[in-house]
């Protein structure tokens, strides 16, 4: 079967959760794959909570939904992580908000990366920058698309007017892809 | 010989299946010559009711749809803004207009439709058989309300053109009647500035027109004249309700 | 044009300005909002006109008047509202108008809930108003397909003078994928002489909704019929996947239908004989969709409790070929469900 990439993220509203799955979708666009984006569904859908589902194929796509398949699972809370991570399929990778989120009892058959992200965005001088940390570190692990394209998509996202941050946001997701690496160096 | 009367351009040269005595008639032609002489007959578009005016589209000859059962209001709304320009009309009963459709009238009026509405009150469902209206008075006979309306049991009439005066969006509301050749003439002239209103885009305006049916009030046609004179008017007082053209003079 | 990542609430604006419709009316309702939201931002600016009505009620009534003005223009809802907007439908469909509606369908019967479902079957495909007629529905299961089918809705319903229904889902609505407007094939498309406009000095055009002798109205009913049998024959529509040498095939449409593809995608790997067949349109039925000399069994597949079920049986012509699984009430389906079910009915069949 051809390569099809399941990224299910989730977290709090308001920790760009939702722009963080539409930038990876955008970017996969401007990549001729094919994607779909869908935001959170069903009795999880409440509480204030936001999560999205992003598929990535080079095929058509059939099912737009992630049920307990994801390949990629993004966590940016603690509550979002516990209600979560058993949607990620054994052998698939788990990235987690290490700032919010701790695990007496991990899962031994998926990857981990914990990556501090909060406090990365801090330093970087915005909190707000949180969500590509994040993004940088996932797909700088997972291989989802050309780490360039997010921020051809953060254009096409954001718009004209929000061009200026781009420098930034580049930072933040090579500070990701940074952390995301020397996890593994140590 | 000179002519002296002939049919408005704007009536078909049909017979009408209303009754003998009904007003419907009067109001016809009266709509009809406002539009002719004011040059309109080409761009009227008539929104015709669920009632006894449900056939009015082919007495009129300009454009004409019959609308669901109160509905006119909102039929009218997408004729006219779709076509700003051209003169939009609804004509309706009380049944229509005043219960089924009250919603539709009153947010059509909110909105300030650039619409005119003639409102066809004789107190009465006719097309039916009768029935007692929003508007029958306290203690008319209807055939559901045969001792009468009771208001302890069916509620009190709608003055209609008084809440509808009440909304900003109304511009024009004027009540008349046509149980004399006096009163006849005043409604065709509050038809004509319903009208003008509506060209001067100044927003919705509406015409109640009391009026008989001889018919389901068991009455002869000059009686039910009678009816309209000395026991509606005394409930509806005829007379203009709001003018805003007036105001700032 | 380059594709664009878009909300499929936000791809029926786009598509339907594209197919030329100035014209929206509707009511707020969930899981459809940003379709009325971002009309009510676009219309002004091409010189079209937007208007929140007080109700469906009034908003399909709305959407008459426009119709019979000569306009392209739509409504759209989800299924509560279009339960109440039956009325004008019915009127619409006598009066012989062309009108587009969108619904975003959810849970029910009743207020319902909000999820994603396809409850309103039976309400669309059989029809909902009083009378003998027919809408054409178009069921898109994606959201380049739903932009397709709104540009291509405006261009049916003005071809034969018809009430076009897109039945997607809240899904649908929500969900965003890349799109593209394309051109829709050519249709022949007359001038709409019969339209409101005032009489302009010609004869005055009616648009009748009433025939008060009965056997006017049964030939204008008969009339209308002969009209359905044309669309019947021109119009029905579906697409086949892994069908060739399928024993066992899918019936399913929208969204339902792209958790079954995933699920033939898994039974094939597993050596399963099983395809899908995806009806585009509703009404006309695809009923040669459901004719195949391979087939052992037709997998009904519905976010509902099997409103298709009885089209399928009709076009197979035996109930007992249809086997069902579905969710109702906005509880979605998943693809290991859809793959057990069938091997269930499959038994050890591969």
């Amino acid at each position: 079967m051809s390569k099809i990439d399941r990224i299910f993220c989730a977290g709090f509203g308001g920790q760009g959760v939702m722009s963080m799955g539409q930038l990876l979708a955008y970017a996969a666009m401007l990549e001729e794959k094919e994607v779909t984006w869908c935001p959170s569904y069903g009795p999880e859908m409440r509480g204030g909570e936001a999560n999205c589902s992003v598929t990535i194929s080079d095929e058509r796509i059939g099912s737009p939904l992630i049920n307990n398949d994801a390949t990629v699972g993004v966590f940016m809370n603690g509550a979002a992580y516990t209600k979560f991570k058993n949607k990620v399929e054994a052998g698939g990778k788990i990235f987690m908000n290490s700032d919010l989120i701790d695990d007496d009892n991990p899962r031994t058959d998926v990857t981990y990366y914990k990556i501090p992200v909060n406090s990365i965005a801090t330093r970087l001088g915005k909190i707000q920058l949180a969500n590509m940390v994040m993004l940088g570190a996932v797909n700088d692990q997972a291989h989802l698309v050309n780490q360039d394209m997010l921020l051809e998509a953060f254009k096409k996202v954001f718009g004209a007017a929000k061009e200026k941050y781009i420098p930034i946001n580049k930072e933040a997701l090579a500070e990701g892809a940074k952390a995301a690496q020397e996890m593994f160096r140590k | 010989m000179s002519v002296v009367f002939e049919r408005s351009k704007g009536l078909a040269d049909v017979k009408t299946h209303y009754c003998p005595g009904c007003s419907h008639g009067i109001v016809h032609r009266i709509l009809a010559e406002s539009l002719e002489e004011m040059g309109l007959l080409d761009e009227a578009i008539c929104m015709s009711p669920v009632g006894c005016a449900v056939l009015a589209l082919d007495y009129f000859e300009f454009d004409g749809i019959q609308a669901a059962h109160g509905r006119a209001p909102a039929t009218a709304t997408g004729v006219k803004r779709v076509h700003p320009d051209k003169t939009v009309i609804t004509y309706q009963g009380d049944g229509d207009l005043a219960s089924i459709g009250m919603c539709e009238i009153i947010h059509a009026a909110a909105r300030g439709e650039k619409i005119t509405t003639i409102f066809i009150n004789n107190g009465i469902y006719g097309m039916t058989g009768g029935q007692m209206a929003p508007t029958t008075l306290p203690g008319m006979k209807a055939t559901t309300a045969q001792l009468g309306r009771d208001v302890s049991l069916n509620g009190y009439p709608i003055r209609v053109a008084e809440l509808i005066s009440t909304l900003d969006g109304a511009k024009y509301v004027e009540r008349v009647a046509v149980c004399s050749p006096a009163e006849v003439n005043k409604a065709k002239a509050a038809i004509k500035k319903a009208l003008e209103v509506q060209k001067a885009g100044l927003g919705f305006s509406f015409v109640e027109v009391l009026c008989a049916c001889p018919t389901n009030w068991g009455k002869t046609p000059v009686d039910a004249l009678e009816f309209v004179k000395n026991e509606m008017i005394p409930y509806y007082p005829l007379g203009v309700k709001k003018d805003t053209t007036k105001e700032g003079q | 044009m380059a594709k664009v990542l878009l909300k499929g609430n936000e791809a029926v604006v786009r598509a339907a300005i594209e197919a030329g419709c100035k014209y929206f009316f509707g009511y707020p309702i969930t899981p459809q909002n940003e379709i009325p939201e971002y009309f009510s931002k676009e219309l002004p600016k091409i010189g079209g006109a937007f208007v929140q009505g007080e109700s469906e009620v009034a908003s399909i009534n709305m959407l008459y008047g426009a119709a019979a003005a000569g306009a392209r223009a739509m409504t759209s809802s989800s299924s509560p509202g279009i339960a109440l907007m039956q009325e004008g439908i019915g009127y619409i469909s006598k009066a012989e108008l062309p009108a587009v509606i969108v619904n975003m369908m959810r849970g029910g019967p009743g207020l319902g809930g909000i999820q994603p479902s396809q409850s309103d079957y039976h309400m669309c495909v059989k029809g909902g108003s009083n009378g003998d007629y027919h809408n054409i529905v178009l069921a898109p299961g994606n959201v380049q397909e739903l932009v397709d089918m709104v540009q291509e809705a405006f261009d049916i319903a003005d071809q034969y003078g018809m009430l076009v229904i897109v039945l997607a889902d809240g899904l649908i609505g929500q969900m965003m994928e890349p799109v593209e407007l394309r051109k829709p094939k050519e249709r022949p498309i007359q001038p709409k002489t019969w339209a409101l406009t005032g009489p302009n000095g010609g004869k005055p055009h009616r648009i009748y909704n009433l025939k008060l002798q009965a056997p006017d109205l049964e030939q204008d009913n008969i009339d209308l019929f002969k009209k359905y049998a044309v669309i019947e024959k021109n119009e029905a529509r579906y697409e086949d996947y892994m069908m060739e040498d399928a024993e066992y095939a899918f019936a399913s449409y929208g969204t339902a239908s792209r958790v079954v593809r995933t699920a033939v995608d898994k039974l094939r790997a597993e050596g399963y004989k099983v395809g899908l067949v995806r009806p585009q349109t509703l009404w006309p039925f695809p009923y040669e969709a459901f004719q195949r000399k391979n087939v052992k069994k037709y997998l009904d597949v519905e976010l509902n409790m099997g409103q298709m079920i009885d089209d399928v049986a009709i076009a197979c012509g035996d109930k007992n070929m249809i086997e069902f699984f579905g969710h109702t009430g906005g509880v979605l389906i998943t693809v290991d469900e859809v793959c057990e079910f069938a091997k269930k009915v499959m038994g050890g069949a591969k």
